[in-house]
């Protein structure tokens, strides 16, 4: 599904290179996990993988499908079946969250030479996918994320992969500012989403969200290159010794 | 004080070519004291403090600039809303296309018919606000437009208007040059929504009167048409009452020239006034809002809105002031104005103003310039929605604040659609 190979990545505007030769490939059908310590360029592979400015990609390259993935603007991405499920989900006020929402369903449709989906199935299709993440009326009405708590950005950000159906979904440090509960409720959701055709990677700190959305396979980041793949017993390792020990490992 | 030379010239050079419309009685006199406060005032030139962003020239001038005439091919403007709809081609009332000038709740009648009245409601009104709106700041083009005024209608609201009163303002000829003045009264109580809409001619001096009497309530939207070379400057004056409420909103898109003035005076208690405005602009666009707000009264409400969206070199002018006076306690003013510039070519200048002779009032000003926010804009992307709509999308969200001013949801929806179809003409 997703093939990335010795992926290099500078920072356009400080000449700093964070990834230094990524590869990882995801299979449709499979949950991978990449755990590493801050600054090991987890949320740089999400975010040049979604097609954010600043970033240029020096050498190797990234498909989905098959398709370069790298040449395409953001939004081509999303209708060729990539979904970020942001770290920091940005409030636009002003915009509602259903509108937009239906905007981009029917842009990615559109693009996809498929028909739009009218207001009253579209309405129909939120309500269900939202009462699943508990994701009331008046959330649905309010402004993309503004004055949402940290729970409930998340809990949107889910709703919109709901919504979307993509094949291909990134969750970058999704756990991160959540509760228990609320983790919960997101994992949920993610898992409600696990499908044959559609390949997941979890960008995670902890190994906790993995004991909800459980992996198939655990990749451990370090210095911007995957350093070492095993099963979720290596997220445990993790918790529970520390990243020192793998570091130290494959130094 | 004598006037700069300068200035005397051009203001003779005006007044030479055009004459003052026949009047007797009440209405001669105001016209008499009008020509006189401009030949004291003399008309404004580019020194004059508040005229430093825009460039008055074109305004003043003996003979308008000619002005292209535009086609619409948009809908008519307020055309499914049950109004009684009153018609000026190029400045003059047209009969055939008006509706009757009758309505439950309110009289209508032509200004040009009262001209030899010797008693009538509007001689309280006409170039009475105008006149107090001069001090402090002059506002020479409005005096100007109570002398010379040539048509326009007196508006006696009496209840709650059955319908909304629609003036509608066809721009047909390239070099009208059109002054028309209306006055409104609305007495204890009553309510009247005024609709007005259209480019009115090649150069249109336009001013309002607006006196709303305690418990009173005034609704305005008004949109501009989207003739590109016409120029215009229109004043609106309003006076309120103890527990009135004055709500006024403009939407311009295009325009070479548009200075709109309001100067809203709060003089009962606990009375509310809001004037907003929504600005598109491209390319040879210049656009002007000068606001003067006087809290008189305690606890009265002002709320000044404006934002503006800018590219291809256009200009927008922000000029708003909340005058404080001694007594006015518990005053809540809020103003704020913003603009979205979409390239490095356009331009706002702001200047803000509050003055407090108070010392129990709340009031807030803010002005920002600023570009469309780009994490927005990648989160859209970053779901599908392609970039121009994504902009547009965020473009219409920053007008919002604006827009969401006008109470009715059925001329807010109006409003928002003919601002998401200009943005979508800019895109294809």
């Amino acid at each position: 599904m997703l093939e990335i190979k010795d992926l290099h990545v500078d920072l356009e505007e400080e000449e700093k290179t964070i990834l230094k030769g990524v590869d990882l490939t995801v299979d449709a059908g499979k949950v991978h996990a990449i755990m590493g310590p801050n600054g090991s360029g987890k949320s740089t592979l999400s975010y040049v993988l979604s097609g954010r400015d600043g970033y240029e990609v020096t050498a190797g390259s990234a498909t989905l499908a098959g398709e370069d993935i790298l040449e395409m603007e953001p939004e081509e991405r999303a209708a060729a079946g990539l979904f970020l499920a942001f770290q920091y989900p940005v409030e636009i006020p002003g915009v509602g969250n259903m509108t937009f929402l239906r905007t981009a369903l029917n842009a990615q449709r559109k693009a996809r030479g498929e028909e739009e989906m009218s207001a009253t199935d579209f309405l129909k299709l939120v309500r269900e996918k939202g009462k699943e993440l508990q994701i009331d009326a008046d959330m649905l009405k309010r402004p993309v994320n503004v004055g949402f708590s940290g729970g409930e950005k998340k809990r949107n950000e889910i709703l919109q992969m709901a919504v979307l159906e993509p094949r291909m979904c990134i969750l970058d440090e999704t756990d991160s500012g959540l509760d228990v509960d609320a983790m919960k409720l997101v994992a949920q959701g993610v898992n409600a989403l696990r499908d044959a055709g559609r390949g997941f990677l979890v960008i995670t700190h902890y190994q906790r969200l993995l004991d909800h959305i459980k992996p198939d396979v655990v990749h451990i980041m370090a210095d911007g290159r995957i350093v070492k793949t095993g099963g979720p017993e290596l997220a445990l390792e993790v918790e529970n010794n520390g990243y020192a020990d793998i570091l130290a490992e494959v130094a | 004080m004598a006037l700069p030379k300068v200035k005397q010239d051009a203001t003779e050079a005006r007044l030479a070519v055009m004459q003052v419309p026949h009047a007797s009685g009440w209405l001669k006199a105001a016209r008499d004291a009008a020509l006189a406060r401009v030949q004291a005032m003399g008309l404004p030139s580019r020194r004059d403090e508040y005229w430093k962003y825009t460039r008055p020239e074109t305004l003043v001038q003996p003979q308008a600039i000619e002005a292209a005439t535009f086609t619409p091919d948009e809908a008519p403007m307020f055309g499914e809303i049950d109004r009684i709809h009153i018609v000026f081609v190029d400045g003059v009332f047209d009969a055939e296309a008006s509706d009757a000038l009758e309505g439950t709740g309110v009289t209508i009648e032509r200004l040009m018919s009262v001209a030899d009245t010797d008693i009538h409601w509007a001689r309280d009104v006409y170039g009475i606000l105008e006149a107090r709106g001069q001090d402090p700041g002059e506002r020479p083009l409005a005096a100007l437009n109570t002398a010379m005024a040539t048509d326009g209608v007196l508006i006696h609201v009496s209840g709650k208007a059955e319908k909304p009163i629609n003036l509608t303002y066809h721009h047909k000829s390239v070099s009208s040059d059109a002054v028309l003045h209306h006055v409104v009264k609305l007495d204890t109580g009553a309510e009247l929504t005024l609709l007005e809409n259209g480019p009115a001619a090649a150069r249109f001096n336009k001013s309002m009167e607006v006196e709303i009497a305690d418990g009173a309530r005034f609704h305005h939207v008004r949109t501009m048409g989207r003739d590109h070379e016409r120029r215009a400057a229109s004043h609106i004056f309003a006076r309120l009452g103890r527990e009135s409420v004055f709500k006024s909103f403009t939407l311009t898109a295009n325009g070479v020239l548009t200075r709109n003035e309001c100067v809203i005076e709060l003089t009962g208690d606990d009375a509310v006034a809001h004037v907003a405005g929504a600005c598109v602009g491209d390319g040879n666009f210049h656009h002007d809002d000068t606001i003067f707000v006087t809290h008189d009264a305690v606890n009265c409400e002002s709320r000044q809105v404006f934002k503006k969206v800018l590219r291809n070199g256009a200009r927008g002018v922000f000029q708003g002031k909340i005058l404080v006076k001694q007594g006015a306690q518990k005053t809540d003013g809020y103003q704020i104005s913003q603009s979205l510039l979409l390239d490095e070519d356009s331009e706002f200048l702001a200047k803000p103003e509050l003055e407090i002779y108070a010392d129990d009032v709340a009031c807030s000003h803010g002005s920002t310039s600023g570009a469309i926010d780009e994490e927005g804009l990648f989160y859209l992307r970053a779901r599908g929605v392609p970039k121009g709509i994504a902009t547009d999308l965020m473009t219409l969200a920053f007008l919002a604040e604006a827009v969401d001013e006008i109470e009715d949801e059925v001329l807010r929806s109006e409003i928002n659609g003919r601002l998401a179809a200009w943005l979508e003409r800019r895109r294809q």
